[in-house]
């Protein structure tokens, strides 16, 4: 149901937001309208000159009154508060993880475009194709400033990062268009950095995808990355330098030298290649050059998809 | 009465003036700002100024209003006049100093003002990182140091109030028969003293950064950009609190004396305003809903938020129980005071739905948060500030402005202020993001109406500026209470001699001791026990 205001609304998120914001609008509005009927009603019925009965209860009784009131109106408030952050943190919170199996899509942000490419390979600028009714995965990050990716049908929005991913994901409820929207300022053409979602029916995002399958998969690219830039020198079989086995690390504990875990995600991957001093694999001599600088953020997430198949 | 007598002063209620000129300057400056960016708003295409030049006006616009209008407006002006009065002073704490903090403000003010107009700078009042170090070619450090600048006339102004309301109060005016509008100017002064220097630290690490290329808040160089937002909204945001606090404390006094009644709560209205001082240091992480920052971290954040609006609601509660059997009057002062009430509430109960992180994700960034932030500084702040000019006019200056049209003018800028703002609560709702030189089509119906509302807000503007100017010399001598107050601010003629007080006052009455409803310090602390 499309509320009052509020854009049509094409995720489900949006349903589950617009109903919070429903609640929110009423019970706030109700507060807004009684202390401005109090305010009116108190400025006329005791304006200079009226013959309202002012006379007052004694000192003792008007003081525990006034202590009451002001219990009620701290006690009251405390109450909706805490309904409405919890709902809403709940609602955040619910949403904050991916579900697995999520269709995987990159996006590079830059000023001012976004470059979007599907992991089966599809390009796209400025305009994003998702099929209605499976979770979208997106994994994002910027070239230059802070952008951030706005779909206001879906009420979702993102901050793109410089140097690290951030992730947003959704499930289109509707086939349509809307507004895609750069929502974090980020220079002259701010304004212009402006796009469309296109969402679709399964099966007509499968004709979408056939129809413009021109390009090798980004895990492809990435294969062809990897030997260009001579990764299998030492990741390679029969390798004569002792370099971490890459086969079937996504997703996976990896135990450090200084002792700490953490998951190979999308995160571990990037900083592993650009920055490969932070986070050394225990047991492994730290040797690995940095390409910090070498590969524009497209081909990382080339790199990275070619990864994640690697078994 | 030379030119010099002036620029050399100790006297707090001329600097307070000297101030008032001032920031009065840089809020038609910024203003114009404004204008500019209504017109070319009123069309879905950028076609009055350039993309550039809009982003520009729309900077120049936030810098010139947050730290060269609205952080020094109450505080400087009227806190700075009112503060000795109130307390039985003759002067504040430190004179000198004082006047340094004017000097420093017209120093950093006409710095940035410069930077503003033989060039600009486009990065937003709030320099977010990577842009502004990295990919900006206007004049960033320009600007940054003259609100660097600027900070130390806050820091030195609060720390000026701190020592004065501390060590200067007339024997009898214990703390708590202090006038509220004392208790908000002491928060707002501790605020200013913990909190600017976070700004100038941050504001020195983004110099350092786009200048020497030391990796800080650029992650090309190992640095963080949302260390940045961090480090600026831990300033920023108890910003918000410099700016509402005095505000607040004004509109106490108002209300209590058009209703002649005490002000309901006196003691909670005290504490509510240390509360939002305190808590107001612990809520910053709720502008970074969307950045990246850890969930866990948002959720805190958004509790805190809450828990902060609260003691808000209550000040809001007791305002409204302040009128409750009084002999209310709507002299001009009271217009602006209940017309802050309902625009600060109003700000207020929008600001839950930015604290409502599922709510937030979707509304923040868009011209909701604009609206929001609208409603509680320049409905709230400006509405009060407007209200204190008119209120203490009189003592001030000696003269009665015209009544019937200064309250033509709070009706007009009340009127002018939601028909302006209120669209743009729904172009947020509807997905409008801000800072956008180009929009959709559908969302000019509600932007040619705020533009259309910002019309009728700058002729209100505009009124006072005249009428009051034309007061100074033609208008009627003033008594020393016009509006029968209490506080010893009154007790003294108009305008107050320099020395304020022929011999220090004696206070032995509870504050906002309203006849008929007078209430002695003996009989209250008797019922309390």
């Amino acid at each position: 149901m499309k509320l009052p205001f509020l854009p049509e609304v094409a995720s489900t998120l949006g349903e589950r937001v617009d109903a919070l914001f429903a609640a929110v609008a009423l019970v706030t509005g109700a507060v807004a309208l009684a202390v401005v009927a109090l305010l009116v009603i108190f400025a006329l019925k005791y304006r200079r000159g009226s013959r309202a009965d002012r006379r007052r209860a004694p000192e003792a009784v008007r003081l525990r009154i006034e202590r009451r009131l002001e219990v009620a109106w701290i006690g009251i408030p405390m109450l909706l508060f805490s309904a409405a952050f919890a709902w809403a943190a709940a609602l955040y919170f619910d949403h904050a993880a991916p579900p697995d199996g999520a269709l995987e899509i990159a996006v590079v942000a830059k000023q001012w475009m976004w470059k979007l490419q599907h992991a089966t390979g599809q390009r796209e600028i400025d305009e994003l194709h998702v099929p209605v009714g499976i979770p979208v995965k997106l994994v994002m990050t910027s070239q230059d400033a802070i952008h951030s990716f706005y779909i206001p049908a879906f009420r979702l929005k993102q901050d793109v990062l410089p140097g690290r991913y951030t992730v947003l994901w959704f499930t289109a409820t509707h086939a349509g268009e809307y507004h895609l929207f750069c929502a974090e300022y980020c220079g002259t053409d701010h304004s212009r950095m402006i796009g469309r979602v296109v969402a679709l029916d399964p099966a007509q995002f499968q004709r979408w995808l056939a129809a413009n399958n021109a390009e090798p998969t980004m895990a492809a690219r990435g294969e062809a990355l990897f030997g260009a830039l001579g990764c299998g020198g030492c990741h390679g079989p029969g390798s004569a330098v002792r370099a971490p086995p890459l086969e079937g690390l996504y997703g996976r504990p990896v135990a450090l030298a200084d002792g700490r875990t953490v998951t190979a995600d999308e995160r571990y991957l990037r900083d592993a290649i650009l920055l490969p001093a932070k986070e050394v694999v225990a047991g492994y001599a730290p040797v690995m050059p940095s390409f910090s600088g070498q590969i524009p953020e497209g081909d990382l997430l080339d790199l990275i998809a070619y990864l994640k198949r690697v078994t | 009465m030379t030119l010099w007598s002036w620029l050399s002063t100790h006297d707090h209620k001329r600097i307070a003036l000297l101030y008032a000129i001032s920031i009065t300057a840089f809020f038609f400056i910024g203003g114009a700002a404004a204008t500019l960016m209504r017109i070319e708003l009123a069309t879905p295409a950028g076609d009055v100024v350039s993309a550039e030049t809009y982003n520009k006006l729309f900077t120049m616009h936030g810098v010139i209003m947050v730290w060269f209008f609205l952080i020094p407006s109450i505080p400087a002006t009227l806190g700075n006049f009112l503060v000795p009065l109130m307390i039985g002073a003759r002067d504040l704490a430190f004179p000198r100093l004082n006047l340094t903090s004017w000097y420093l403000y017209v120093a950093g003010g006409l710095f940035t003002l410069a930077a503003l107009l033989l060039g600009g700078v486009d990065t937003g009042w709030t320099f977010y990182t990577p842009f502004s170090t990295l990919y900006s070619n206007t004049h960033v450090i320009a600007v940054v140091t003259g609100v660097f600048i600027a900070g130390f006339s806050s820091i030195l102004t609060g720390l000026n109030f701190i020592v004065t309301i501390h060590k200067l109060r007339a024997p009898g005016l214990t703390w708590f028969r202090l006038p509220l509008f004392i208790w908000a100017h002491y928060a707002t002064s501790v605020i200013l003293v913990l909190a600017t220097p976070v700004l100038a630290m941050t504001l020195t690490l983004l110099g350092i950064e786009r200048l020497f290329h030391v990796g800080i808040f650029d992650p090309a160089l190992g640095g963080d950009p949302l260390l940045f937002q961090h480090l600026f909204w831990f300033y920023s945001h108890p910003a918000v609190y410099i700016m509402i606090l005095p505000a607040m404390g004004i509109v106490s006094e108002i209300i209590a004396c058009f209703s002649r009644n005490p002000v309901f709560g006196y003691r909670s209205m005290a504490y509510a305003i240390i509360a939002i001082a305190g808590i107001g240091f612990l809520v910053w992480g709720h502008h970074m809903f969307v950045s990246g920052q850890a969930v866990y971290a948002g959720m805190i954040f958004s509790l805190l938020s809450f828990v902060v609006a609260i003691p808000s609601a209550i000040k809001v509660f007791n305002w409204t129980a302040t009128l409750y059997k009084g002999t209310i009057s709507f002299e001009a002062p009271m217009l602006y005071a209940l017309g802050f009430v309902g625009l600060f509430m109003f700000g207020g109960l929008s600001g839950l739905f930015l604290a409502a992180l599922a709510l937030d994700v979707h509304l923040t960034d868009t011209y909701f948060v604009v609206a929001h932030f609208h409603y509680i500084m320049v409905g709230g702040s400006v509405s009060a500030y407007l209200g204190g000019i008119h209120f203490w006019w009189p003592k001030i200056t000696g003269r009665m402005y015209p009544p019937k049209w200064a309250q033509f003018a709070a009706v007009l800028l009340f009127l002018g202020f939601n028909f302006t703002f209120f669209p743009q609560y729904l172009l947020g709702v509807e997905g409008m993001p801000r800072r956008y030189h180009e929009y959709a089509p559908e969302f000019q119906t509600l932007h040619v109406l705020s533009s259309a509302g910002a019309v009728i807000l700058a002729i209100g503007y505009l009124l006072p500026l005249v009428y009051l100017t034309w007061s100074l010399t033609r208008g009627r001598k003033a008594s020393a209470n016009p509006w029968g107050a209490t506080g010893l601010e009154w007790t003294v003629p108009s305008p107050p001699p320099v020395e304020n007080f022929g011999e220090t006052p004696i206070v032995t009455q509870e504050p906002y001791a309203y006849p008929p409803h007078a209430v002695s310090g003996g009989a209250r602390r008797a019922a309390s026990t």
